[in-house]
């Protein structure tokens, strides 16, 4: 096992290197640079330009560039924004939270309701209800994320006033981010009525982020549950008397839930993925925004540390999937 | 109207008497995060209302809801009979705010000025080398270039001499980047080393003290009580990032803001059916247009520029891509509300026919393909420009010529059109003072023709030596003449087809008081309130 964890680490050293320079390389393909992108359509001034590149290190070759960004690496200098000048590490710091909440909320949503409906639809293979759920999680699949918040918005909020329309809280409580995760910093605090509100706020983005993921986790569950089913220790189970209830959730959910948790954690990409769309819609001020606007200033510090911590935050699921599956199958283990 | 949860205990907890009025939250959808508070470094409208607008004061501001000069932190001021000196009488017992990092000791007074420009100015000032990109405006308004000396008389009065006559100098000082900081404050950062606070932790003279930041969510301020124009109305204001335009009008329609910025033109017909909502509109100081590369094939003959400026049916393009009465359809480069419009001028009539004779005798062959470059995403002086370049390309196949479209990122589309690869370009360019040098200059003088700022690439010696004229005198009457000597020039040679001056918008909750709109697009809420 030992062996096998160290062969996993070991990879990950050169897939490391090949993202800074994956991100240090595409970032400085796209035309502009920070200072010209700051100036807009007005005029640059060619000595005013130099300076600022040569004060923000932009003037050395590209390879002393690089170098100079893998040194500060080394030492877990991730440098600061160009624009704001406040440090990288400190900015992720304070959005990651917002994403990694929603996310979460968003896993939850998709587990609970994906296993329930695909559970359902696989003991009531071939009903309406079966058709009706497979319909359903094809279309949520195949969704638009950008037209299916604006729909829930529009329902949900404007029509019904049940939802509030975006943000993380109502903007009338002043929530002093201690932990940056709203949930947890409302119950610190001594509003009344905040946490609940927070929670308001969380609905319709767990519900647009995680669509995707309950749709790809109930078509999962179904045709796993549909395997298992036919097993013959399920009909052993059944021959033995036991309650239907029992034979279902603990002889066959946890045996179909295998290829399922494996489904889980790839959903972990799709999330930060949809996150960004999903930031946008419900201003949910998270790492995918950050990116994106960091992309368009030329933010090169941000855009390359940024990327790289999201890489190494899949990489680390990857790593620790991959470890526990090395535990749950020592097949995996053993293979070179 | 749906009840706000927070709004009855909130009414209790912020009572405070402003002005015989009752202070309220007011929250404000605004549609992108600041990029930081030191506004000098920045350039974006969004910084400027979050910075400038909200926490800072200038010696000179726009009278509200116009391009006019009022006092600010100058009570008066005096220009020499050559324009090169202007003093400026500071307003005295004007208080920096106090915050949980800053108790001022002192009044604001002439040192504070000096601080500020010379910040900006001098290379040896110990806070120049302080910013990472430098001073972006200071730098495109020329003030580098401009000012030959900054002093200080007494302690309530500054001179600045320019090295030449500038008539927009007036109307610069009143924009963001001259915001007045307080020199104590830029001191005590530096003795503390604690330089990079300037940024994050802003003091100014404004209406609203900065209160709380995060990013991509929300801007808080409270309203100062030792503002010198009086407490503001609206305590606290809190902008609420929202970066969707979609969203921000769901928002202001479930009362979630009771102000939001720029609508989407489409949705400006609903808005204003909404009865808890009211839409406010102006002319803005935009023009949108379509610069011809004047150094191209082709298109450094006259008569070509004309035929293209023929082959578009302007009427059409402006209906559809604003929507009908959003903008106004453009003649001259800058819009009508400015100095010296020339009201004489008469547009281009949309002539396919005459258009084709006029390609033949410039000897353009059938089918020649010219390239245009336009954004990706939509913005107020081109709100879908893929739409807008598919209407171009339509209109110019009826006269023979092949449009190939280029859409391209912003940041890349500044790029190639400043180098000139282009041989069309959609464009816009939006007035940052009020004054007409602030548009022609920039997009259509000799000088930016060089540098590639013109992307017309169009330098003419009589029209540049009108500009230069306009700019020396401080007399309206003369200016506006030259101005429109200019324009005359402008039309005859279709650097540009001048496409459209559009509207500016802002939606308020109907019960919401004292907000203007204004043609520069910052907004300002030092006098707005919720009734």
């Amino acid at each position: 096992m030992l062996s096998f964890i160290a062969r996993r680490l070991g990879l990950l050293i050169p897939t490391f290197f090949g993202i800074t320079l994956l991100t240090f390389a595409l970032i400085r393909m796209i035309p502009g640079d920070p200072v010209e992108v700051m100036m807009g359509e007005r005029r640059v001034d060619p000595e005013m330009h130099a300076q600022a590149m040569e004060r923000l290190g932009l003037n050395k070759p590209l390879y002393a560039q690089y170098l100079d960004y893998v040194g500060k690496l080394a030492h877990g200098d991730l440098g600061e924004s160009l624009r704001t000048r406040t440090s990288v590490w400190g900015e992720f710091k304070s959005l990651f939270p917002a994403t990694l909440e929603l996310s979460i909320a968003a896993l939850i949503f998709a587990g609970v309701f994906g296993l329930l409906a695909g559970v359902i639809a696989a003991l009531k293979r071939g009903s309406l209800f079966d058709h009706g759920v497979m319909g359903i999680s094809l279309a949520g699949y195949s969704m638009p994320i950008f037209w299916w918040g604006l729909i829930l918005i529009m329902f949900f909020s404007v029509s019904l006033g049940w939802t509030p329309v975006s943000g993380r809280i109502d903007l009338l409580y002043d929530i002093e981010p201690r932990t940056g995760f709203m949930l947890i910093d409302t119950l610190l605090s001594d509003e009344p009525g905040s946490f609940v509100d927070a929670l308001r706020h969380l609905i319709l983005p767990s519900i647009v982020l995680g669509t995707i993921p309950l749709a790809v986790i109930a078509r999962m569950t179904r045709s796993s549950m549909l395997e298992v089913l036919r097993e013959d220790y399920v009909r052993t189970a059944r021959a033995k008397g036991l309650s239907p209830a029992r034979v279902v959730f603990v002889h066959g959910l946890r045996n179909a839930l295998i290829p399922v948790l494996t489904v889980f954690g790839l959903q972990v990409g799709t999330l930060l993925a949809g996150a960004v769309l999903t930031e946008t819609i419900f201003s949910w001020p998270g790492i995918g925004k950050w990116l994106i606007e960091a992309i368009g200033a030329r933010d090169y510090p941000v855009v390359q540390n940024g990327i790289l911590l999201i890489a190494c935050l899949v990489i680390l699921v990857n790593f620790v999937v991959d470890i526990l599956y090395g535990l749950a199958n020592p097949r995996i283990r053993h293979q070179r | 109207m749906k009840a706000h949860p927070l709004q009855a205990a909130l009414a209790v907890a912020l009572l405070s008497l402003s002005g015989g009025l009752l202070a309220k939250p007011l929250v404000v959808c605004t549609e992108a995060s600041p990029e930081g508070f030191d506004i000098v470094q920045y350039t974006a409208a969004t910084t400027a209302d979050a910075v400038s607008e909200t926490i800072f004061n200038r010696l000179v501001d726009f009278v509200p809801g116009t391009t006019d000069i009022q006092p600010g932190l100058a009570s008066s001021w005096d220009i020499s009979a050559d324009g090169l000196t202007y003093t400026f009488h500071l307003r005295e017992g004007v208080k920096f705010q106090t915050t949980d990092y800053f108790k001022p000791s002192r009044e604001f007074n002439a040192d504070d000025v000096l601080w500020s420009f010379e910040r900006q100015l001098d290379p040896k000032h110990p806070w120049h080398e302080q910013t990472s990109l430098g001073y972006p405006y200071f730098e495109a308004m020329g003030f580098k270039d401009l000012i030959a000396g900054i002093d200080k008389v007494d302690a309530h009065t500054v001179t600045f001499t320019l090295k030449r006559a500038e008539a927009p100098f007036l109307r610069d000082m009143a924009m963001g980047f001259t915001s007045i900081y307080s020199a104590e404050y830029g001191d005590q950062l530096l003795k503390q080393g604690k330089q990079a606070d300037l940024n994050s932790k802003p003091v100014g003279t404004g209406p609203f003290i900065l209160s709380r930041y995060s990013k991509d969510a929300q801007v808080r301020y409270k309203a100062n009580p030792d503002y010198y124009k009086g407490k503001p109305p609206a305590d606290p204001l809190v902008f609420a990032i929202t970066t969707d335009s979609n969203v921000r009008m769901q928002k202001i329609r479930a009362n979630e803001c009771q102000v939001a910025v720029y609508p989407k033109p489409d949705d400006i017909k609903a808005l204003k059916a909404d009865p808890n909502l009211h839409v406010e509109e102006m002319d803005a100081l935009m023009t949108s247009f379509l610069g011809i590369n004047t150094q191209h094939k082709y298109l450094s003959d006259i008569r070509v520029r004309e035929a293209i400026a023929l082959a578009l049916d302007k009427q059409n393009f402006v209906r559809t891509l604003f929507g009908e009465g959003n903008a106004t359809p453009g003649v001259g480069p800058y819009p009508t509300t400015l100095l010296g419009y020339n009201r004489a001028l008469v547009d281009t009539p949309y002539d396919p026919a005459r258009a084709r004779e006029l390609l033949k005798q410039a000897g353009v062959p059938e089918g020649t393909v010219l390239t245009v470059y336009t954004r990706n995403g939509g913005g107020a002086t081109n709100p879908n420009p893929a739409l807008g370049a598919q209407l171009l390309q339509a209109d110019l196949a009826k006269v023979g010529l092949k449009l190939d479209i280029h859409v391209l990122e912003w940041g890349e589309l500044l790029k190639r059109l400043k180098s000139g690869e282009h041989d069309l370009g959609f464009y816009g360019w939006a007035g940052d003072n009020g004054d007409p040098d602030n548009f022609l200059a920039p997009n259509l003088s000799c000088a930016a023709a060089s540098n590639g700022e013109n992307i017309a690439r169009w330098c003419d010696k009589d029209f540049d030596a009108l500009l230069a004229g306009a700019r020396a005198t401080t007399e309206p009457a003369k200016r506006a003449a030259l101005y429109e000597q200019a324009q005359v020039i402008f039309q005859q040679q279709h650097p540009w087809i001048a496409l459209a001056y559009p509207k500016l918008f802002t939606v308020v909750r109907s019960n919401v008081e004292g907000f203007h709109i204004s043609p520069l697009t910052n907004n300002n809420f030092a006098t707005t309130y919720v009734k």
